[in-house]
Order: structure tokens, then C-alpha cells, then sequence
């Protein structure tokens, strides 16, 4: 589904990146692995093209997207949750939701705001409050129903539970479980391992830039979480 | 009881012409961030072609409402060619590059507008069926205010419902929020901005259009309207529509009443507003402060350094050679000389704040004008010695800065900008409308320097010594603690106030200083030209001390030297021309586009080894 390769990203002079490869099939969840500050935000908005790399390669569908401008990578059916949430806080609920409104797309059922009120209840109690009214964990939810009214094959979740209370994080882990139900493909960013183990098939632990390890969430070594993950 | 009734209908009438200019700005500003200095262009064109269109179409009862709409579209389609031809290539340069840029469009579209539309003033058609008058309670109210009153409530009405009923008004109000998220759920910006430029365009020249029966057209209508507009968005919140209505409806009323009061107020009232509401409201009426403040993301400007010792020979060998210059030059290359030394000094003030400072300010000409002024009245009304004058003009100026940049530093970014703007306008409208004792447009006459420094080779040097002597003081000052603080606080707010600064007082101090030096180099300037106008502290003053430095570059300490001896020569080559701003406006627009470090920026990247210390690796 998504390949990532040898990618090379810089902020000014810094590099942050410093030729990742990632790999995601279609139907997976992946979780990338890490500490503050190792790149696994960097990566994702080189993948969408926010960040653009100065070398490598990323495909979407086997189609080069390193050189596309964001909107154009998210046409082509790739989502992005990141991390800040970054709702629109002054438009209300069902506004936020027709920013995100892209034409559906072939193999996939698409999403409607009354099925993604199915998907979170809580937001269709308040469809015309403005987004700046919202709690964190509601904002949460809004930003990923946002990005799945783009009817997206792969989305990318930039540390969906940080800051949410544990009710919360286990209800999205569900909705993330019927997200994957559904055919979409996941790539997320997270340093909670328990949340990660709930829902992932595959990890990637990040360090300084790179991929230092790679194993089914199953059999991921405790001694890599450990020297590379834990605070 | 009636006329007070008939003045406030007058008043929202204008507040209706006010509030169709400012619309079009405030929405470019909302989604795009961009100062549209233009906008002003595109309302004069928007008179003009609706001009000559109305009277080459038949004339009927509606040929007046077909040639205005014709005249709207045109001008929006004009923008839509300036916003993808130009803007586009600007959107990742500094804001200061796009204001250059939208600076060059402004001389092109002077120039063209005279050579098309000619230079003489057009009275306006009159708008069948709305040409006569009513009576409202006992006095005549014309009918084509009522009408421009009507006009801008359904403008406003229109533009409430498309931004708030259609998906096209939802992704505007999105974008105005965070354009890249916007992007990343698969907005195309670019459609969406030009999209936007073109609206804005159309609202502006649809104003310029309806205005026609009340004003005509004239050369003059785009930087006079471009003032009031700035005011209106400013006082309104910039970006909010409703807060320009409100804006422009207690601007022109209270210069509506304000004339009955004080009649020579006029000028005055609106710039005092604003800044009596800036100061209770900083971010104007409905107005919300940046939501993220510019901390650096990555990138911060390029890093000053100490004079290497080559830069040192450099310097010397400049030193040397203005020393000498007298042997070679003739007349008229030494008043040419002294004038680049007096903008050199005047731009290096403007450097000293805008660069270092992290300060912009689109009114410098308040404080090199105020200077001019304040030695030329010293001299005028006291017959005060012209060292004498020049020792209180700085002081005298310094003590303006600090009033103004009182307020001012309350303020960051482009509202920081726009006050000055404001401050610049209220202090041109004084010595404007203060005829008794100021000259008014008449100026002040006779200066001349002592007795000792007729001769122009001693003028010569007495110039070189205080700008040289101001230039380096300036250049000293921003490396010692004093500089050092003043980066900080441009570079991180956050961080400098978290280690015990007081940002704004610094940033006040250092706002006061670059005024004195202004102050100094206007007051130069005076002695050296023998008079002085009003023109002197005019918006487009200003404009010559922000291009100049631009020209030199932002990011360069010797950028404002190259950037005032640029000015002058090229000022000095085209003004031949007899449409040297059309020309003028192109070199801005090609160096904006091809060199966005400005002149010295470029050299001294390709020098920068040459010229910096052998550092131990």
C-alpha cells in the first residue's frame, strides 16, 4: 500500500530523517514506535508532503508521491490525523466535516456524516456547536471523522491517545478496529505500547531518524522497547 | 433635528464606499495573509474602466449597471492575473516580499492607468434614475447615497451567505484558520486563493465603479484610498467582514460630525480613531490575535556577525574613498553622494528596527520627515543655528519616536506595521492642515546651512561624517548587549521573557532609537535641499526607506548602504523616462521574484567565505 524509502528530510540545516523505510500492506495497522523528537511526525508529513523530503521514494499504490503537494497525496486517498487534532475551531461540527468531504471512492463504502455519528455518537450530539467548544477527547474524534470523510484506503493517526483519558483510548481503539473492518489501511504513531498491542499487527521502533527495529506486535522484543521506547 | 439626521445619512453613505473597498482587503488578508497594497489600484482602475465603459456603451437606463459590473469583473479578472502570474511565486518568501511585489504592481498600474485613462480628472456619469434628491425631515439627502447605502448592506448580505451557506464559503473560513491542514484533506489552496484574489478584486473595483457619480476618477484615488482602507480593516479586525462594516460606519461618521466641530480635523479623525481603538483593542473591533505567534520554525534570519578583519579593509577602503571622492566627482555627483549618505543613514534606522528589531514599519517617513520638520521649524520660527539643529532634531525626534512606539510595541507583525502606518499619516495630516505653522502644502522655504558649510565640499564632509557616524553607531549598538537583547526578542518572545527581559520596553528603546536616527538624517536632508514639503512624510516615502532596504536586503547589515546608493542611481537613471514608475515597478517585481536575499544579500552569499573569519573546525 505505502513504501517508504531511503528518506532523507531536513527542517532548515537539521536532518531529522535519516533514510527511513517503512512498509505498509494494504489492511494493516502499523504503529510506529519512539520517543519525543525521534521523527515519527517528521515522517509522516514528508508521506504527505508537508514536510517534503530532499531524497527518496515514496509510493502510494505503487504511484510516486514524494513531489505531490498535500492535497493532491490526500486525493489520492490518504488521510492524515495529526497529532495537534487542528480542527477547525471556529466552524461547527457538521463544517469541520464538509471541509473534509472528497468524492468516494471505487471498492470502498463511503462515508457519510450520519455514519461516522454512528462511528462516534458523541460528535452527533453536537453537530452545530463550533469545534473550539469541543473536549480534547470529542476534538480527537472529530479530527479522524474529518479525515474519513475524505473516504480515505489509508489513513495515518499521529498519536491519537496522547492526552486522553483511558475510557477514551479504548474506545477509539475499537473505532480504530472497525476502521480496519472496513478495509482502510492504518499508520500510527504512538508511545503508548498498551494502546499499540490493542490494535496494531505490525511495529517499527524509531530512533534518532531511523527504523532500529521491526517485528509482528506480537513478538516485538522487550529489550528494543525498552532501550529505544521507554521513558 | 433633520440635519443631523441628513449627516448621518451622509456619513453612512461614505461608511458604504469605505466598507466596499476594505471588504475585498480584510477577505485577502483573512485567507491569504497577504497585504494586498494593490487593492487601491484595482479600485482606481475599477473607476476608470467603468467610465470609459458606461460611455461607450448606448445610453439607457441600464447601461450605467452593465458598465459598473463589466468594470468589476474586469478588475477582478486583473487580479486573478497578478495573484497567479506573480503572488503565486511569493507565497513562500518573506511577507516583506510580497509587499514589495504588490508595491510594483502599484507603479505599473499608475503608469498605465495614465497612459490609458489619461492624466486628467474625470467627473463621473450621473446614475439614471438615481440623480436626483429626497427630502428627509426637512433636508435633501441624494438619492445615489441612499442607493450606495443599500448597495453595501446587499454586498454584505451576499458575502455573509456565501461564506456561511456554501462549501466554498466553509473552506474560506477554514483556510483563514490553518491553510495546511486545509491542504492536507485535499484542498487545493492554490484554487482556492485565486478564487479568493478575484473576489476580492471584484469587491474593490465594483467600489471603485459605484463611487463614480459621487468622486469620478483620478490618478490619485489609489494611494488615497488605500490609506483610509488599511484604517478600516485594521480598526475592524483584520480578516473580519462584519468588523469593517462597523468599522468604517463609526470612521465615517465620526468624521462626519467630527467636521462640524473642528473642520480642520478632517485628516486626523480617522487615524486618531484607530489608534484610540488599538490601544483598548489591539487586534481591532472583531479581531483575534495570531493564533500561533511567529516563534521561528526552523529557520530563523541569518546570523550577524562581527566585522572580519577584511570586511574592516572593505569598510576602510569605502571610508577612503568618500574621503577622496571630492577630487574626482563634480557637482553634481556630490549632491547625488550626499543624498545616497542621507538615505543611507535613513534606511540603515529603518535596518536597525525592521531587521534586528523584528519590527516593521510601513511609516519611517514619520520620523525622517519629522526630522526635516523639526530642524527646518527650529530654524524657521526660532532662526535656531543649524548645529544647534541638528544636535535637538534627533532628540526631538526620539522623544516622537517614543510617543509612537509607545503604542505601537503593544502591537507585533503586521498590526505593528499598520500603526506605524496610521502614526506616519496622523503626523503628514498635521503638518498638512497646519497651514499657520507648518506652510501646509507649501512647505517651508530658505534653510540653508552656516555660514562655515555653504560651500558644498564641506557640506559634503559634514554630511559623510554624521551618516558615517550614525551608520556605524547603529552598527555598534547591535552588537553589544543592547543588539544582542534586541535579536533575542525578535527571534523568541517566549524564551527571552522566560530568562527575566522585558520585551516590550526593549523593543520600545529600540524603536525610539532607530526614530532618532531617522530624525537625524531628515534633518540633513533639509539643510541639504534648502526647503521641505510635506511629501517628505508621505505614505510613499515610506515606501522609497522599506524598498531600500528590501533592495539591499533584509538579512544583511551593509544591505541598507547598497540598497540607498541603488536607489538613488536607478531613481536618478529613470527618472528620465517619462514612464520611469512603469519601469520602476518591473525592477522591483524581477528583483523580487529573482533575488529574494535583495542585492547585498546576493553578493555577500557569494563573498560570505571570503569575508568571514577562518573559523577553527
Amino acid at each position: 500500500m505505502l513504501k517508504v524509502h531511503a528518506l532523507n528530510t531536513f527542517y532548515g540545516k537539521a536532518q531529522i530523517l535519516f533514510g527511513m523505510n517503512l512498509k505498509i500492506l494494504a489492511g494493516e495497522i502499523v504503529v510506529l514506535l519512539g520517543r519525543n523528537g525521534v521523527g515519527k511526525t517528521t515522517a509522516f508529513k514528508s508521506i504527505m508532503g508537508i514536510a517534503p523530503p530532499e531524497t527518496g521514494e515514496i509510493t502510494f499504490k505503487g504511484i510516486p508521491i514524494h513531489h505531490l503537494p498535500p492535497h493532491k497525496t490526500c486525493n489520492l486517498g490518504l488521510g492524515y490525523v495529526p497529532e495537534d487534532r487542528r480542527i477547525f475551531t471556529q466552524l461547527t461540527v457538521m463544517e469541520n466535516l464538509e471541509v473534509g468531504k472528497q468524492p468516494p471512492r471505487k471498492g470502498y463504502r463511503p462515508w457519510t456524516a450520519e455514519r461516522l455519528f454512528e462511528l462516534f455518537p458523541n460528535l452527533a450530539e453536537r453537530q452545530n456547536l463550533i469545534g473550539g467548544a469541543l473536549s480534547g477527547g470529542e476534538q480527537q474524534m472529530l479530527t479522524i471523522a474529518r479525515t474519513l470523510m475524505g473516504n480515505p484506503e489509508m489513513i495515518i493517526l499521529d498519536e491519537p491517545s496522547e492526552g486522553l483519558a483511558p475510557v477514551i483510548v479504548e474506545q477509539l481503539a475499537r473505532t480504530i478496529k472497525k476502521l480496519k473492518n472496513e478495509g482502510v489501511s492504518i499508520l500510527l504513531a504512538e508511545q503508548n505500547l498498551n494502546f499499540a498491542r490493542l490494535i496494531c499487527d505490525r511495529a517499527y521502533i524509531i530512533h534518532q531518524g531511523r527504523v532500529f527495529h521491526e517485528s509482528p506486535i506480537d513478538t516485538l522484543s522487550g529489550e528494543a522497547y525498552a532501550k529505544y521506547c521507554s521513558v | 433635528m433633520g440635519f443631523y439626521v441628513a449627516q448621518f445619512l451622509t456619513g453612512w453613505a461614505d461608511a458604504s464606499g469605505l466598507f466596499m473597498v476594505a471588504v475585498g482587503l480584510t477577505l485577502i488578508f483573512g485567507v491569504m495573509r497577504i497585504v494586498n497594497f494593490a487593492h487601491g489600484s484595482f479600485y482606481m482602475v475599477g473607476a476608470y474602466t467603468a467610465y470609459y465603459l458606461i460611455a461607450w456603451l448606448p445610453s439607457d437606463g441600464v447601461s450605467f449597471w452593465i458598465g459598473v459590473l463589466l468594470a468589476a469583473l474586469i478588475v477582478g479578472i486583473i487580479g486573478v492575473i497578478v495573484e497567479m502570474l506573480l503572488l503565486r511565486r511569493l507565497y513562500h518568501a518573506p511577507e516583506l516580499f510580497l509587499l514589495m511585489g504588490t508595491f510594483g504592481i502599484i507603479l505599473i498600474i499608475q503608469d498605465l492607468s495614465r497612459w490609458l485613462f489619461g492624466a486628467e480628472d474625470l467627473l463621473g456619469p450621473r446614475c439614471p434614475g438615481l440623480d436626483g434628491s429626497v427630502w428627509i425631515m426637512g433636508s435633501l439627502m441624494p438619492q445615489y447615497d441612499l442607493a450606495l447605502i443599500v448597495a453595501a448592506l446587499l454586498i454584505l448580505g451576499a458575502i455573509w451567505m456565501v461564506l456561511n451557506r456554501t462549501r466554498w464559503g466553509v473552506l474560506v473560513r477554514a483556510a483563514t484558520e490553518d491553510r495546511e491542514m486545509l491542504s492536507a484533506l485535499g484542498v487545493n489552496q492554490g484554487r482556492l486563493f485565486t478564487g479568493v484574489f478575484f473576489l476580492g478584486s471584484f469587491l474593490t473595483g465594483l467600489g471603485g465603479a459605484l463611487q463614480l457619480p459621487k468622486g469620478g476618477a483620478d490618478l490619485l484615488m489609489d494611494l488615497n484610498v488605500i490609506a483610509s482602507a488599511f484604517v478600516v480593516v485594521v480598526v475592524g479586525g483584520m480578516g473580519s467582514i462584519p468588523g469593517a462594516y462597523l468599522a468604517a460606519l463609526i470612521i465615517s461618521e465620526l468624521t462626519a460630525f467630527g467636521i462640524l466641530v473642528l473642520p480642520q480635523s478632517t485628516l486626523v479623525m480617522m487615524f486618531l480613531v484607530m489608534a484610540v481603538v488599538l490601544v483598548i483593542r489591539p487586534y481591532g473591533l472583531f479581531g483575534k490575535a495570531e493564533l500561533a505567534p511567529h516563534e521561528p520554525a526552523g529557520e530563523s534570519g541569518a546570523v550577524l556577525k562581527p566585522a572580519s578583519v577584511r570586511l574592516k579593509w572593505l569598510g576602510a577602503a569605502l571610508v577612503l574613498g568618500i574621503i577622496l571622492a571630492p577630487l574626482f566627482a563634480g557637482d553634481f555627483q556630490l549632491v547625488l553622494l550626499i543624498e545616497i549618505a542621507i538615505l543611507a543613514l535613513a534606511s540603515m534606522s529603518l535596518y536597525f528596527m525592521m531587521g534586528p528589531g523584528g519590527m516593521v514599519s510601513f511609516g519611517h517617513a514619520a520620523f525622517f520627515g519629522g526630522g526635516a520638520y523639526a530642524a527646518a521649524l527650529m530654524v524657521y520660527h526660532l532662526q535656531t543655528p543649524m548645529e544647534l539643529a541638528l544636535l535637538l532634531t534627533p532628540l526631538a525626534v526620539g522623544l516622537l519616536a517614543l510617543i509612537i512606539g509607545w503604542f505601537c510595541v503593544r502591537l507585533s507583525g503586521v498590526y505593528l506595521a499598520m500603526l506605524t502606518l496610521a502614526f506616519a499619516q496622523i503626523c503628514w495630516s498635521i503638518v498638512f492642515q497646519w497651514e499657520e505653522f507648518t506652510g501646509g502644502d507649501d512647505g517651508i522655504l530658505s534653510i540653508w546651512p552656516s555660514d562655515w558649510a555653504e560651500s558644498r565640499i564641506v557640506f559634503y564632509y559634514l554630511t559623510m561624517v554624521l551618516c558615517t557616524g550614525g551608520i556605524l553607531a547603529m552598527r555598534h549598538l547591535l552588537f553589544t548587549p543592547f543588539g544582542y537583547t534586541m535579536r533575542a526578542c525578535r527571534d523568541s518572545a517566549l524564551r527571552s521573557a522566560s530568562i527575566g527581559i522585558y520585551q516590550k520596553r526593549h523593543q520600545w528603546f529600540a524603536f525610539a532609537v532607530a526614530g532618532a536616527f531617522a530624525g537625524l538624517a531628515g534633518g540633513i536632508y533639509v539643510f541639504s535641499k534648502g526647503s521641505v514639503f510635506p511629501d517628505e512624510m508621505a505614505i510613499s516615502r515610506s515606501f522609497d526607506f522599506l524598498l531600500m532596504v528590501l533592495l539591499g536586503g533584509v538579512e544583511t547589515l551593509s544591505g541598507p548602504i547598497a540598497g540607498a546608493a541603488a536607489f538613488t542611481w536607478l531613481h536618478d537613471q529613470i527618472s528620465r523616462f517619462e514612464f520611469w514608475q512603469l519601469v520602476l515597478g518591473c525592477i522591483f517585481i524581477i528583483l523580487v521574484v529573482a533575488f529574494p536575499q535583495g542585492i547585498a544579500g546576493f553578493f555577500s552569499s557569494k563573498t560570505e567565505r571570503y569575508f568571514s573569519e577562518p573559523t577553527d573546525e
